[in-house]
């Protein structure tokens, strides 16, 4: 295939950066709802 | 309990099994180009992060409307436009990044002051601006107000961007799907993977928005429960005070 370099670079960059921001809003997700109590949570 | 729900773990199981579909057939089915050959699979994750943006900047400008309208309710619709903004700038940011690399392939150049390009870059510094403004204001109401104001003028930018390959001599090619002939000029499996692509795009940004909302929900939270926890604190340092004297 010509240009793999490129093609697999567009989809690591974009299933990457989407995958790091769904792990950093889990993570951010779970520090912070050990802080707060679950009466506050509506969608609980 | 995080943030999570049934509906969000339905939507990301749902979301990584077209995602799969997606990439299988982008790369070992669909036929390469005629004229632009193997570059072409590049486009099934270029043109849906468009999209998405332009979806998710479409949400914040609907959202931020709400919440000016409803104004008992604008802390909810806010949060849901602040996160599809977040999320709208980051998959911008992966079609600039895209392009760049596939008109690396086509143009030779990573980057020409092209009208659409141009455009796009203008919509993506203006939607980091918006995440900039909402980070300036901590009272919650206050930042609703002023970045629905912000997000209702930024949408505006959207068909400017849509039409610059029209309505200017642009080095970008028209749209292969919605153009303003109306004709697609896609195969059959290039289509469908295309769109499975939006689809697949789609469910990442809903399940990406109802996490994020509800963790600005958190943090709006947190700050209030702290601050209660403080002021009690307080109080009760008062009361043991006066005990002691």
């Amino acid at each position: 295939m010509k240009d793999l370099g490129f093609i697999l670079a567009s989809w690591v960059m974009t299933l990457g950066s989407i995958g790091v921001l769904a792990l950093v809003t889990l993570r951010r997700a779970r520090e912070l709802s050990s802080r707060v109590p679950d009466e506050h949570k509506p969608w609980v | 309990m995080t943030t999570g729900t049934a509906a969000t773990r339905v939507l990301g199981v749902l979301a990584i099994i077209t995602t799969a579909w997606v990439v299988v057939s982008a790369f070992f089915l669909t036929p390469a180009d005629v004229v632009q050959g193997d570059s072409v699979r590049i486009m099934y994750a270029h043109v849906p992060t468009a999209w998405i943006a332009y979806l998710a900047f479409v949400t914040t400008a609907v959202a931020s409307g709400f919440s000016l309208v409803r104004k008992h309710r604008t802390l909810g619709f806010d949060r849901v436009a602040g996160a599809s903004a977040e999320v709208g700038v980051l998959f911008m940011a992966m079609t600039l990044i895209t392009g760049s690399l596939w008109g690396r392939i086509t143009w030779g150049t990573f980057w020409q002051w092209d009208p659409r390009l141009t455009t796009t870059l203008f919509l993506f510094v203006t939607y980091v601006g918006y995440l900039a403004i909402r980070r300036v204001d901590v009272d919650p109401v206050r930042r609703a107000r002023r970045s629905s104001v912000i997000a209702l003028l930024a949408v505006l930018e959207i068909p400017l961007v849509h039409f610059s390959v029209v309505l200017w001599r642009s080095l970008h090619q028209e749209a292969s799907v919605l153009n303003t002939d109306g004709d697609v000029r896609l195969d059959g499996l290039m289509l469908f993977t295309l769109f499975s692509g939006v689809v697949a795009f789609t469910l990442m940004f809903v399940w990406l928005v109802m996490h994020r909302q509800r963790l600005t929900a958190l943090s709006d939270l947190e700050r209030v429960v702290g601050l209660d926890a403080a002021i009690s604190a307080r109080r009760a340092e008062g009361v043991s005070g006066i005990h002691a004297t």
